[in-house]
């Protein structure tokens, strides 16, 4: 094969691979983790894996992946344990619990790998915390067809398959308890009653993600590991209120993490005029932060941009239903031109020029208003009529069943008459005694 | 290959472990272990008000956080040539960015719908690794020097100069008058701010006067502990302290003590055998104290409510059967 391609696969390939399949894993899992408000368990569970890694390396002598699993699960999960009896028996609140018990047996993990290193057992402090992606590599053979044999396959490195595998796993797991993990992360009361053992599903939950922390420190460290945790599903949520988009989301976000990341850290050197790289993992982890900024600003359900304009949007509708109200009532209780002026001078005084121009431009384009005479049209007499309905249904709500003094009532009934629906219209005329007819203040409710 | 059972160690002699627990190893030493109990003092302090302010993890978030900061300070310092490693402009531009951690924390979880522990996750995570892409950068910069900044992360007292130790002990000392001036205030501001606010005591300021606190102790705190583990002397002493009592004053005071205990028998320990990290010892000391108060501190230990339960049944039983 030629030579980029040849370049490509054994440098480049095998770390862009291995970080998708980490990430991958985390990523599923933490949109679990984020719902029940979890997420820095998965903080917890990657600083607490360290002394049963260490031990793991210590008692066996190698770096037997098996083995660095086994001692992380069972640390993983007196991790949880720990912090449960704690929070009980110490009645310890749950923020300073975690915070004990994870810095208490990381402290023992940072002790143990001196030890460890004392012994010429190949682990380093430093490794642990960004990976080494960098060095994660593999000689491909002479011709793509050669890729696919088992010989081949098995020269894999040992990161790449182990991510492979417990990406694999972590799929399995969601997929296959999809409807049980959901219905425990939302309402775990209800899951119990149904049958569906929530503490069981919660342990369950803590040991893949050991596993996924597990798997993936080696190659990408404890830094990555937390942030593919916890960005790439908040980003997600950030986007969507539905589980199984928030699930595809995250991953896609995780994968623009890595690729993004590798591609920024390997890249963007040379471009500044460096001839290295600089460490990939923490790129990614600050690709994934890039990525949650831009989304939390430009979101346009629930980013900043977003609710910015929906509310502007909010203030027009609320400023054209004002001024529509206010004419229809110096129509209906007759008031001299003196008096209307009067009130459409406060109304401007309220919602500023800006907004009280633009409303009187989009009423007299949409038909509503006469501009230059102050009239209402037939159009606009009719939706009037609706905002004065919904706000004297309001004053009679407040006055009938809340026992409000009918002086006190108007204010309220003005801010409610804009955010009120249908539905709760005709539940308001419903719960009335006198069903609709007079407001408190003696007028007609249109 | 050596096993498991192979510890050999250089284990100091009794009278070199006598010698420096009780100050007379060397000027220099003492410095250091004076310096590292204050620490630990001013740390058990200010942690109390964290942790009542249900701040905790905040500490973590803005630990973490400093790492671009000294990365940022040290490239800054290399580039112009204004200064080597000195340690006043490394903790500067550490703070710089843990209040801009701190800062995005806030602005994430009131700007969006994200909770407060996922904001300090994300944050925590994403500044560290900025904090990592920048060591990378510098130890390509080939000036020997990232070694030194390894020892934020994990700790080191035994490599502390005289005036990294100086340093430290001021701001620890002006960190335990300033609460020790304002502890009424401060406690009046943890359990009742709108009462504070009320009663004429500006809440908003003295609510910031105890970040800062967090803030200086944790800063001062990196060379001795590193950024990973200040957190746990921050969080560890003050909720042993709380197994020993009901009433605030005397928690503050025995988590203060039980911080500056762990700093001064941690340091010690560091002196004694230098290869061992200085911040996974104190922190390792703090974890002691905390089971010892959490199985036998009279006033909330496991041990005294079980003895309690056990003979307020009998007592029931009595009176039942009587």
């Amino acid at each position: 094969m030629s030579e980029f391609w040849y370049t490509f696969i054994s440098i480049d390939l095998p770390p862009l691979l291995t970080a998708i399949f980490a990430t991958s894993s985390c990523a599923l899992l933490g949109n679990f983790l984020l719902l029940r408000k979890a997420s820095l368990m998965g903080d917890a569970i990657s600083h607490s894996v360290l002394p049963g890694i260490v031990v793991a390396f210590l008692i066996t002598n190698s770096r037997s992946t098996v083995a660095v699993l086994v001692g992380a699960s069972i640390a993983g999960v007196l991790t949880a344990i720990l912090i449960e009896l704690i929070k009980r028996f110490g009645k310890v609140e749950s923020g300073a619990a975690m915070g004990v018990v994870f810095s208490l047996l990381f402290a023992l993990g940072v002790l143990l790998i001196e030890q460890a290193a004392a012994r010429n057992v190949d682990l380093d402090a430093e490794c642990l915390l960004h990976g080494q992606l960098e060095s994660i590599f593999w000689l491909p053979p002479d011709n793509f067809r050669a890729l696919l044999s088992w010989s081949v396959l098995s020269e894999l490195p040992s990161e790449l398959a182990s991510t492979f595998f417990i990406a694999l796993l972590s799929f399995c797991f969601v997929f296959l308890l999809f409807k049980e993990l959901t219905v425990s992360s939302f309402d775990p009361l209800l899951s119990t009653t149904l049958g569906i053992n929530a503490n069981c599903l919660h342990i369950a939950l803590m040991i893949f993600v050991g596993f996924a922390v597990v798997a993936s420190f080696e190659a990408v460290g404890s830094i990555l590991v937390i942030a593919m945790l916890i960005a790439p599903a908040a980003t997600a949520r950030l986007l969507t209120d539905r589980l199984r988009a928030q699930i595809g989301l995250s991953l896609l976000f995780g994968i623009i993490a890595s690729v993004g990341g590798y591609i920024l850290a390997t890249l963007l050197p040379n471009l500044l005029g460096w001839n290295s790289s600089v460490n990939a993992a923490g790129m990614m982890a600050v690709t994934s932060g890039i990525a949650l900024a831009v989304v939390a600003l430009l979101s346009p359900t629930y980013g900043l941009l977003g609710r910015s304009l929906r509310s502007r949007g909010l203030r027009s509708s609320m400023s054209r239903e004002d001024l529509l109200s206010l004419l229809y009532r110096s129509d209906e209780l007759d008031w001299a031109v003196e008096r209307t002026q009067r009130e459409v001078y406060k109304l401007k005084y309220v919602i500023g020029e800006r907004q009280y121009v633009k409303a009187i431009n989009a009423l007299a384009k949409e038909q509503l208003l006469i501009p230059n005479e102050f009239k209402l049209t037939e159009e606009g007499r009719r939706i009037a009529e609706h905002t004065i309905r919904k706000h004297r249904l309001w004053e009679s709500y407040l006055v009938e069943k809340m026992g409000l003094r009918k002086d006190h009532v108007h204010e309220l009934a003005h801010a409610l008459e804009h955010v009120t629906s249908e539905e709760m219209e005709s539940e308001l005329e419903g719960a009335l005694e006198s069903k609709g007819k007079i407001d408190p203040h003696g007028r007609r409710i249109p | 290959m050596q096993s498991l059972t192979d510890v050999t160690f250089e284990w100091p002699s009794i009278s070199e472990i006598v010698k420096v627990l009780f100050l007379q190893g060397g000027a220099n030493t003492n410095l250091v272990i004076v310096g590292t109990a204050l620490l630990g003092f001013a740390a058990g302090i200010t942690g109390t008000f964290a942790i009542l302010r249900k701040r905790a993890l905040m500490g973590d978030a803005l630990a973490h956080s400093a790492l671009p900061g000294l990365a940022l300070a040290f490239i800054f310092g290399q580039l112009t040539g204004w200064y080597d490693k000195a340690l006043v402009p490394l903790l500067i531009g550490a703070t710089i960015t843990g209040l801009l951690g701190i800062l995005a924390v806030q602005a994430l979880t009131f700007g969006s719908r994200l909770s407060e522990d996922a904001t300090i996750g994300i944050v925590l995570s994403v500044f560290f690794g900025a904090g990592v892409v920048l060591l990378s950068v510098i130890q390509e910069m080939d000036t020997g020097a990232a070694g030194g900044l390894h020892h934020f992360i994990y700790g080191q007292t035994a490599a502390l100069s005289y005036n990294d130790v100086v340093l430290s002990l001021v701001i620890a000392v002006l960190t335990i008058v300033t609460t020790i001036l304002f502890v009424k205030e401060f406690k009046l501001v943890c359990f009742d701010p709108g009462f504070a606010r009320v009663q004429g005591w500006p809440a908003h300021f003295l609510d910031v006067l105890m970040m800062a606190s967090v803030v200086l102790v944790t800063v001062t705190g990196l060379q001795s502990v590193g950024l990973i583990l200040i957190i746990a002397l921050l969080i560890v002493p003050a909720t042993s302290a709380r197994f020993w009592t009901e009433s605030l004053s005397k928690m503050i005071f025995i988590s203060g003590i039980f911080g500056a205990l762990s700093g001064y028998i941690g340091a010690t320990i560091s002196a004694l055998l230098p290869r061992l990290p200085a911040g996974a010892l104190i922190v390792l000391c703090t974890g002691v104290f905390f089971l010892l108060s959490l199985f036998f501190a009279p006033c909330r230990g496991i041990l005294a409510n079980t003895i309690r339960q056990y003979l307020l049944r009998r007592k029931i039983a009595r009176d039942v059967y009587e």
